[in-house]
């Protein structure tokens, strides 16, 4: 409409609320972010109930402890599990780490351009292809050519599972350090190595750990790589290079057995997964918190 | 972003250490490059006898018989995008929200426990959704779920059907929650890392919480919620385990979400450990092949999609 | 510096004690079909403790795995459901020879609401309903095997196994011996093409098992040892002698003596003659090669298999729910196994 001098006035339009129901959109939308938060929250209490009530009766200290016992035979464990997955994974992150945090930096540091570009999207199509093909892969260079089976093949595979995810949360984390923080760094004198290694990765570290616990998380459950890497074994086994047996396969080869006593251990041997991870997470946000505190000082 | 003009002129090395530093970086980047590069090229490999013999066909055909040795993929590949597309679009929606939650508005006390919960999710093994979803989640469908949305919206073809338990929905009811905790945590963690003057600038014009979070750190937050996603997705596409104990298997096309599907990966991980005929090897490395391929496909439309909103790359 | 090297030599001590026994003993494995798993695991459990300076790790990554390895020789023996064929023989390279090492059965579990009786059906009847030609529970050719029994109206979910596996093989052995028109329209195999319009697939036994107890008018066909140890429903067949027949170890044995000759090309023991045979039966096979590469193992492999298939390995067979094989066929697998240079 016009008004008396002629110029257009704009027509207060819908979208500008009273502040009233505006507040009550506020509100609403708080309470949809709570119900979400709580459904996810919730779905894992279900399932976590769930293996606990199955599982809980199966654990005590020889099922941590002892080699797996055949059926019928009272007792027996997954000890050589847990530390065969241990092993595993402390290999593979020692391999992801480096190769992801590195890849990461290049990113954050060169952004733009065709080749970052072309290694974001191999990244993310890594990041879809299903756990057994890798498995494949793995066997296809390191299992076939040396006529036996490992668990740094294994290691190897789970390094490919767990590398999408710290590549992205890397370049993601180093990128929000704020530009001040850098330059700042770099106004002193330091080289662009020390800046990045002694200021900005540490100030990235927090959003850095969270994704390598969740890429721990992941590959804690893979059983597909494992058939033709690790193999899996009844007996102690200490050396990467041997067959070891690994917690997420005897959970699944337990569960898939007819027999209530084994399949009350995979039940037992999943919560240990659940409470390993859970173990892990705690102590390096702890460590984390501690040395955050240690830099504030 | 707009750090990044200025910051090419500072990757100059001003010292030794500097170039030995780029060295390395490169050096890591190239590895990981070739690692992919190496992965595809075995799968082309392992796939070649069935690429000759079947050649395109192999994309659009629907049969799946290993006795006649004849293998058609329509099926699962619509399997697998469906699934996803259910998964990721359950998983994004609850995910953000709780991401926002997390971030923005719990109390800290409340913030730090429930995202411990969420990212535990994560840790529970394959096998275990899958079990929990078969003799929980199926049953939960068949007898609450399934009639609900069919009492309401049985007359769309996709709700219509009879509702065994297992199916394309289920499939991807587990599949969400399997990804969530993904989404979740680097959200929360991208919109954690919003500067406060954002927000407070926002605030000093009068805004609520909740416009400030969906109006202003929501799309400022939007590149690493994206990628968030995308790897959530990636993962999606890729489960073989918690997928095939609940989709019911069956390598065909429905209109009904009710129904039996097959997804690319659950094939694979089921009959991949009895195939002994190397022409029934190939096509099932074909499979991975082709997943491989529709990972890259979607990833490209996602980044199209992201591109021509922004007007420039991701 | 004394505590530092205390707990230096103390760590190394430690590692010690867990690898040095490994190290004693010398580590066979093997590798294949999930189907033996129960009964090696029992088995070689048994044969370490009285013969400790060997152990066997056997690992079930399924058949077609257990082959593969077997080719590539990064195992000292295989597993498998079925023999190798011609082709895959001829992938070896070298002579191999093939013996059957344990006995199972599948057996007809089905989940129908209201009904506690055990179900009656035919060996038709199971071909019918598997083709998708018989549909509800309540179809005439159900109900007249089973006079008195109240039959719901219920559509029947026809439960199979999603995975290459064993179990499938012999079950559809087993159809296409009961119906022609099964097998020319399906065929047998570890994975088919299933035909009925409501067929959902399941993996692994455990899968069709926990499928058919959660749903509602659902029948699968499973391992016995499931339907013993879950307690599950099983339908009783009218086998090929006309007698009607629960599954059970003995009803298998007895399918297995029918044939006196076993061999890798004619192996087939489903819809057994005999009074007392049930219908769906199968042996699970071993593979070795005739020259192993490493004749210092060659020995050991030969000792624990021959063990094996003697009189004290297949007494472990029942405590676990499996069938010892007959005598008759413990004497062809061992004459088979000597073989073997060793």
């Amino acid at each position: 409409m016009t008004t008396l001098n002629g110029t257009r006035e704009r027509r207060i339009s819908k979208r500008d609320r009273s502040l009233g129901s505006r507040r009550l959109f506020a509100s609403l939308g708080a309470a949809l972010t709570l119900a979400c938060a709580i459904l996810a929250a919730a779905s894992l209490l279900a399932i976590l109930g769930y293996v606990v009530v199955q599982g809980i009766g199966a654990i005590n200290w020889s099922f941590l402890t002892q080699l797996p016992a055949p059926v019928g035979v009272t007792g027996g464990g997954v000890g050589n599990g847990l530390l065969g997955m241990a092993i595993i994974i402390g290999i593979a992150t020692a391999m992801a780490v480096p190769v992801g945090l590195l890849t990461g930096i290049y990113l954050a540091l060169f952004g733009r351009g065709a080749i970052p570009e072309a290694l974001r999207f191999l990244s993310d199509v890594l990041s879809g292809v299903p756990s057994i093909a890798i498995g494949l892969f793995a066997y296809a260079i390191l299992v076939a050519p040396l006529k036996h089976f490992s668990g740094i093949s294994a290691s190897f595979a789970f390094m490919m599972l767990m590398l999408p995810l710290l590549v992205r949360t890397s370049e993601q984390a180093i990128r929000s350090v704020p530009q001040t923080v850098r330059e700042g760094a770099l106004a002193l004198g330091m080289s662009n190595f020390r800046a990045t290694m002694q200021i900005v990765i540490p100030t990235a570290m927090p959003a850095i750990i969270t994704a390598l616990l969740l890429a721990i998380a992941r590959v804690t459950g893979e059983t597909a790589p494992l058939l033709f890497t690790a193999f899996g074994s009844q007996f102690w086994e200490t050396n990467p290079n041997n067959p070891m047996a690994v917690l997420a396969l005897q959970v699944f080869n337990y569960a898939i057995s007819p027999y209530p006593n084994w399949q009350a251990q995979a039940w037992g041997g999943a919560l240990l997964l659940i409470v390993a991870v859970f173990i892990l997470s705690l102590g390096a946000r702890l460590m984390l918190r501690r040395a955050m505190r240690g830099l504030e000082a | 972003m707009t750090a990044e003009p200025q910051f090419r002129r500072l990757v100059h090395f001003v010292s030794p250490a500097d170039r030995g530093f780029a060295t390395v970086v490169y050096a890591g980047s190239i590895l990981f490059a070739l690692l992919i590069i190496a992965l595809f090229i075995m799968l082309v490999l392992g796939s070649w006898p069935s690429i000759v013999k079947f050649g395109p066909s192999f994309i659009w055909k629907s049969e799946w018989d290993p006795i006649t040795s004849k293998f058609g993929a329509l099926p699962m590949i619509y399997g697998t995008v469906a699934t996803s597309f259910i998964a990721i679009a359950l998983a994004a929606f609850v995910g953000i929200m709780a991401a926002v939650f997390l971030a923005d508005f719990a109390p800290r006390w409340f913030a730090t426990p429930l995202s411990f919960l969420i990212e535990l999710l994560a840790a529970v093994p394959s096998v275990v959704y899958g079990l929990w979803g078969l003799f929980v989640l199926a049953p939960f469908v068949r007898t609450a779920i399934g009639p609900a949305l069919q009492h309401v919206f049985g007359w769309l073809p996709i709700f219509a059907g009879p509702i065994y338990g297992v199916g394309l929905l289920t499939g991807g009811i587990i599949l969400a929650l399997m990804i969530v905790p993904t989404v979740t945590a680097i959200s929360r963690d991208v919109i954690a890392a919003i500067p406060r003057d954002l927000r407070e600038a926002s605030a000093s014009l009068g805004t609520t919480k909740w416009e400030t979070a969906t109006r202003v750190v929501l799309p400022a937050a939007r590149v690493g919620i994206f990628g968030a996603c995308v790897l959530a997705l990636g993962r999606a596409l890729g489960e073989t385990i918690a997928v095939t104990m609940v989709i019911g298997n069956r390598p065909e096309i429905s209109a009904s979400l009710f129904a039996p599907s097959y997804t690319l990966a659950s094939v694979i991980a089921n009959e991949f450990t009895e195939a002994t005929s190397s022409i029934y090897i190939s096509a099932l490395i074909e499979l991975g092949l082709i997943l491989f391929v529709v990972s890259m496909v979607v990833n490209a439309l996602a980044r199209l999609m992201i591109w021509s909103v922004r007007g420039s790359r991701a | 510096m004394l505590r530092s090297l205390v707990r230096r030599f103390g760590a190394l001590a430690i590692v010690a004690a867990i690898t040095v026994p490994a190290a004693a003993a010398t580590q066979l494995t093997g590798a294949g079909a999930t189907f033996d798993y129960p009964f090696f695991s029992k088995a070689f459990y048994i044969y370490t403790q009285k013969n400790p300076d060997v152990t066997v790790n056997y690992q079930s990554i399924g058949s077609g795995g257990g082959i593969a390895q077997f080719i590539a020789k990064t195992v000292d023996f295989a597993a498998s459901d079925v023999p190798m064929n011609a082709g895959e023989l001829a992938r070896a390279g070298e002579p191999v020879l093939q013996f059957p090492v344990t006995l199972g059965g599948v057996a007809i579990a089905y989940n129908i609401p209201g009904v506690t009786a055990t179900l009656r059906l035919t060996r038709q009847v199971v071909a019918d309903i598997y083709l998708g030609k018989i549909l509800k529970w309540n179809d005439p050719q159900i109900v007249r095997l089973n006079k008195g029994v109240n039959l719901p109206d219920m559509p029947i979910v026809v439960v199979h196994r999603s995975d290459g596996s064993g179990t499938t093989y012999i079950f559809t052995d087993f159809l296409s011996h009961v119906s022609p028109e099964w097998k020319s329209k399906v065929g047998a195999g570890k994975s088919v093409s299933w035909p009925a319009p409501s067929a959902v697939g399941a993996k692994g036994n455990e899968g069709v098992a926990g499928q058919v107890r959660s749903t509602p008018g659902a029948i699968g066909y499973v391992e016995l040892a499931y339907v013993v140890e879950n307690h599950m429903s099983a339908a009783m067949l009218q086998n090929k002698a006309g007698k009607w027949l629960a599954s059970s170890p003995d009803t298998i044995a007895a399918a297995a003596a029918t044939k006196p000759e076993v061999s890798p090309t004619n192996f087939s023991i489903v819809d057994a003659a005999g009074a007392s045979s049930w219908p769906i039966s199968g042996f699970s096979w071993v593979l070795v090669y005739k020259k192993p590469g490493d004749p210092g193992r060659a020995k050991l492999v030969y000792n624990v298999l021959a063990w094996l298939i003697g009189p004290e390995g297949q007494s472990n067979a029942k405590s676990v729910d499996y069938v010892p094989l007959p005598s008759n066929i413990q004497s062809s697998s061992l004459a088979t196994l000597k073989q073997m240079q060793h």
